[in-house]
């Protein structure tokens, strides 16, 4: 139930609602599968921006630097481990 | 697909793993909350690459399966009433109640339908002005900011003929519920990093601190995972028990806000039955006073329901962390997916089902 995938937004459409805010809408693309999004809690999201949508809502826009940050970390910790090789025999 | 190939690379999981038992000095038992969480694990066999000490335990993150018998016979008495289109995700149409299941009540001629999004479920609404549309919010902090948007849409709208079922439910209360309880053996939880992505994790660090366990909020790839495993356990060894997010990319520690805001405008937390579980105070989200008009449970008169779950179900065990799947007598044989005598069997992130479908032996047993 809380799967949800990252998308890239690739339109935004805004609309004003009668009390006055501003809906938001995008068209999202989920490795070349087009959906409608609605993209209301995640107001600053930007056309090529990547958002993690959940039952046809966007929960937040996917911070592009901390994914970087988290792949460099992972780059070190396979040079770490490369560097330290382990004594004991390889599990199965 | 970017931002999500990345983190289901094979050799980032060999040194995770790596990493995992070179940490690892005694036992320790990990809980992982979400359903979504339990079905990487099981489908992509990460128990295999963590050292013997480690044990992961299945949560109860499944909402289709924690969801009440009771609300599940509401529902089916809702949807068999004349006018009335019910909807919900695909999952709760097979979720066994007292007596039978939405997607039979489909099947004897109810207008019960299958939505993506609770918004798709308002735009039926729209679509049938001539009929009661109702939809069966289920669901953790994830899912219930989009329930809110369509319910606040529909008030907006003035829609008079939209409704909702609600049995949306938190996930912090259950875990001070688990390890409340005199049977706990969770020394370290993997926290749901989509619920996370709307709460944030300012809650987690008094469960951190009173139980004196660690929280790592973790992300749904097999490398998120194991990552968050290894952060649990190093906090674990270290004799630490803190709140640390590994799935930096989605998760803030304040979470959505404007989510969040919509969601205290909306809805108000009450007690509610966990399925399996039980009662667990101001763990559920009912809709407030200014929305009465479109709770479900106040304009459908529902007469008392005598519900009766299934005797030969260890559901209550399995979403407690007490039991594996494969521990239940009925698993396999008098359970399957296709005759589901409990909720875990039938939805895509229910422990039973995950076990049966892809763990080797499973459908033998």
């Amino acid at each position: 139930m809380c799967l949800a995938i990252p998308g890239r937004v690739i339109e935004i459409e805004r609309r004003s609602l009668e009390n006055g805010e501003v809906s938001l809408t995008g068209k999202v693309d989920f490795g070349g599968i087009r959906k409608s999004v609605s993209l209301d809690f995640v107001p600053d999201a930007a056309i090529e921006d990547y958002v993690i949508v959940h039952a046809g809502v966007a929960i937040s826009k996917l911070d592009v630097e901390e994914a970087e940050a988290t792949l460099k970390l992972f780059g070190e910790l396979e040079a770490f481990e490369r560097e330290s090789p382990r004594t004991d025999p390889p599990k199965d | 697909m970017k931002h999500v190939d990345e983190y289901r690379d094979g050799a980032l999981a060999t040194t995770l793993s790596a990493l995992i038992d070179a940490a690892v000095s005694r036992s320790w038992t990990i809980m992982e909350i979400c359903g979504g969480q339990t079905h990487t694990i099981v489908k992509s066999g990460l128990e295999s690459l963590l050292p013997e000490s480690v044990t992961l335990v299945h949560g109860p993150g499944c909402p289709v399966c924690v969801t009440p018998l009771e609300m599940i016979d509401k529902a089916l008495h809702i949807a068999a009433l004349p006018g009335v289109i019910f909807t919900s995700f695909g999952d709760m149409l097979r979720v066994p109640g007292s007596s039978k299941d939405l997607l039979s009540l489909k099947a004897a001629g109810a207008d019960v339908r299958i939505v993506y999004s609770p918004l798709d479920a308002l735009t039926v609404a729209q679509e049938n002005p001539g009929k009661k549309v109702v939809f069966f919010g289920v669901g953790f902090e994830t899912t219930a900011p989009a329930t809110a948007l369509a319910v606040r849409r529909a008030k907006e709208s003035g829609l008079n003929n939209f409704f909702l079922l609600s049995s949306h439910v938190l996930v912090p209360p259950a875990m001070r519920a688990i390890l409340s309880s005199p049977q706990n053996r969770i020394q370290a939880f993997l926290a749901a990093g989509h619920v996370c992505t709307v709460t944030g994790y300012g809650e987690y660090y008094s469960i951190a601190e009173r139980y004196r366990v660690p929280v790592v909020v973790t992300g749904f790839e097999p490398v998120d995972i194991l990552q968050g495993i290894y952060m649990a356990v190093k906090q674990l060894e270290q004799g630490r028990h803190e709140v640390e997010n590994q799935y930096r990319r989605s998760v803030k520690r304040e979470g959505n806000a404007s989510a969040r805001s919509l969601l205290s405008e909306v809805f108000e937390p009450v007690d509610r039955s966990w399925r399996g579980i039980g009662r667990i105070p101001m763990s559920g989200l009912a809709l407030r006073d200014e929305f009465s008009h479109l709770d479900a449970e106040r304009q459908f008169e529902i007469s008392s329901l005598a519900v009766e779950e299934s005797s030969l179900c260890n559901a209550g065990l399995v979403l407690q962390g007490l039991k594996k799947p494969t521990e239940c007598p009925s698993f396999g044989n008098a359970c399957t997916p296709e005759r589901p005598l409990g909720a875990p069997m039938v939805s895509s992130e229910g422990a039973c089902a995950a076990y049966y479908h892809y763990r080797p032996g499973g459908r033998a047993l």
